[in-house]
């Protein structure tokens, strides 16, 4: 059945003898290291949705006040509705590509669980743009006047939050993909189940601002994304398979 | 042989004639007890001792909010059983609820920043309960989008279905997260509605208001039923038949 598909090819050319059945993980581990491969060949892909990052906290100092003083009390919702509007900006490169030429029809006909691949798929999309800009909020931070002893939680709370929107995200994306120019009505679909994230997230920041101890929210964020990690790739994969008929 | 009532469900000729029949069931009923409501939460009922007549407006505000998420879990369990058992009858059930359950969000926001007026002093407080039901609009919103997104209607009933599947898992996590959310920011807001102790000349118009607003809900439910099926089965030789075109 799988017989000539991508994902055959793909596993042939990793090395795998063409009737070896390979686990799930060294499959995910191929399709992790597919599209890492195939994000740096378009490394502007990567950097768009960062530079969007940077812009929209740089609004708010020129919208509002340069004072850090002052900045420094609304920064926990600067950087935090920044982070959401440009991980909505990225889950435009989640999927898009692979349909269009026909590669996330292949996966759904290899024969292997979608959830798996769309999981990896997933992890993918959060190495490349979850995990960047968990790194550049520190430093978005620091212009917002935020001390330095808060950058760790800033940090890990990003971290942990951008897991959660990344799989909220992939159903989002996957919801939509049989839509053309999907942008509004995605972030019609993502942005209040993103909430609970935004709320538990900023919170975390703000405590870390204050230097206040900020283990609950973060411990809520990481509820969230292991509840998002256990559901969302099935109802991912169930859109997709919508999508795909 | 039990199960025949359950299959003949599926047929959308039956249900568009027991939809017709059971119609008045509902609506006259529902009009009796909402008239029986108002009589008796706007005359009949005492002024509240802190409250005034402006707690009157829970005889509108309670009943809608009730409706607003009962008509959201109505329309994730009808799309789940469209999903499940393929039957394109709960997916127009699905198409039929989710404007009706949009406009009791939208009363119960409405009614809600009224009262607000009186009780807060201002049309908008954020105020736990109300953002939560501001969210579920948005959710409602989302839902209505995506179903309007899609030119082919199956496509269309399956992937909002799994939207709102994921939306009911995600509603009480937003509800709790905003209720948290309110309860670091501002100290404890006004109680209202669901006092412990409400005399009954107050609590037995609530009620009449609570059933008949739902009867009402399932008699609008039926009509636009009706109205959803005949456009599905547009087609189709009964409806010809039907409409005596």
């Amino acid at each position: 059945m799988a017989e000539g598909t991508i994902l055959e090819a793909g596993l042939a050319g990793a090395g795998f003898a063409r009737d070896s059945h390979p686990s799930a993980w060294s499959v995910a581990r191929l399709m992790l290291e597919r599209d890492l491969r195939l994000a740096f060949r378009k490394a502007s892909q990567l950097v768009q949705p960062l530079a969007f990052f940077a812009m929209v906290t740089t609004l708010f100092p020129l919208a509002i006040t340069p004072e850090l003083s002052r900045l420094r009390h609304i920064a926990s919702g600067v950087l935090w509705a920044a982070a959401l509007l440009s991980s909505l900006l990225a889950l435009e490169f989640l999927f898009r590509d692979d349909a269009q030429d026909g590669t996330l029809e292949q996966y759904a006909l290899s024969g292997r669980a979608l959830t798996g691949l769309l999981s990896a798929k997933t992890a993918a999309h959060w190495l490349l743009t979850g995990l960047p800009l968990a790194l550049m909020a520190p430093l978005a931070a620091v212009a917002l006047g935020v001390p330095s002893h808060a950058l760790p939680g800033i940090l890990a709370s990003v971290t942990l939050g951008t897991v959660t929107l990344s799989l909220l995200g992939a159903v989002g994306a996957a919801l939509t993909l049989g839509v053309r120019r999907a942008g509004a009505l995605l972030s019609l679909l993502t942005l209040p189940l993103a909430i609970p994230v935004l709320i538990f997230g900023a919170h975390a920041t703000q405590l870390a601002i204050r230097g206040e101890p900020y283990g609950a929210p973060l411990t809520l964020l990481a509820a969230l994304a292991v509840f998002g990690m256990t559901l969302a790739p099935l109802a991912a994969a169930a859109a997709v398979r919508i999508n795909l008929e | 042989m039990a199960w025949t009532w359950f299959h003949r469900l599926a047929s959308p000729p039956h249900i568009y004639r027991t939809a017709a029949r059971l119609t008045p069931w509902f609506a006259w009923p529902a009009a009796l007890l909402i008239v029986a409501g108002l009589i008796g939460g706007l005359w009949l009922a005492p002024p509240d001792y802190q409250q005034g007549d402006a707690y009157r407006i829970m005889y509108v505000h309670a009943p809608s909010a009730w409706l607003s998420l009962l008509v959201y879990t109505i329309m994730a369990v009808a799309g789940g059983i469209g999903l499940i058992w393929r039957m394109k009858v709960a997916h127009a059930v699905a198409a039929a609820a989710a404007p009706i359950g949009a406009s009791f969000t939208l009363a119960t926001l409405v009614t809600g920043s009224l009262w607000g007026k009186p009780m807060w002093g201002t049309y908008w407080q954020w105020d736990p309960r109300l953002t939560s039901e501001l969210l579920l609009f948005f959710l409602y919103l989302g839902y209505m989008g995506l179903r309007s997104a899609f030119e082919d209607l199956q496509r269309a009933d399956r992937a909002s279905a799994v939207l709102a599947v994921v939306g009911v898992i995600n509603v009480p996590i937003i509800h709790y997260s905003v209720v948290w959310w309110n309860s670091l920011h501002q100290g404890p807001s006004v109680m209202y509605l669901g006092k412990p102790t409400m005399p009954p000349s107050m609590l037995v118009p609530l009620l009449l208001m609570f059933l008949g607003f739902t009867l009402f809900f399932a008699a609008v439910l039926l009509v636009r039923l009706r109205g959803e099926v005949l456009l599905r089965e547009r087609s189709a030789h009964w409806v010809l038949e039907e409409v005596g075109a």
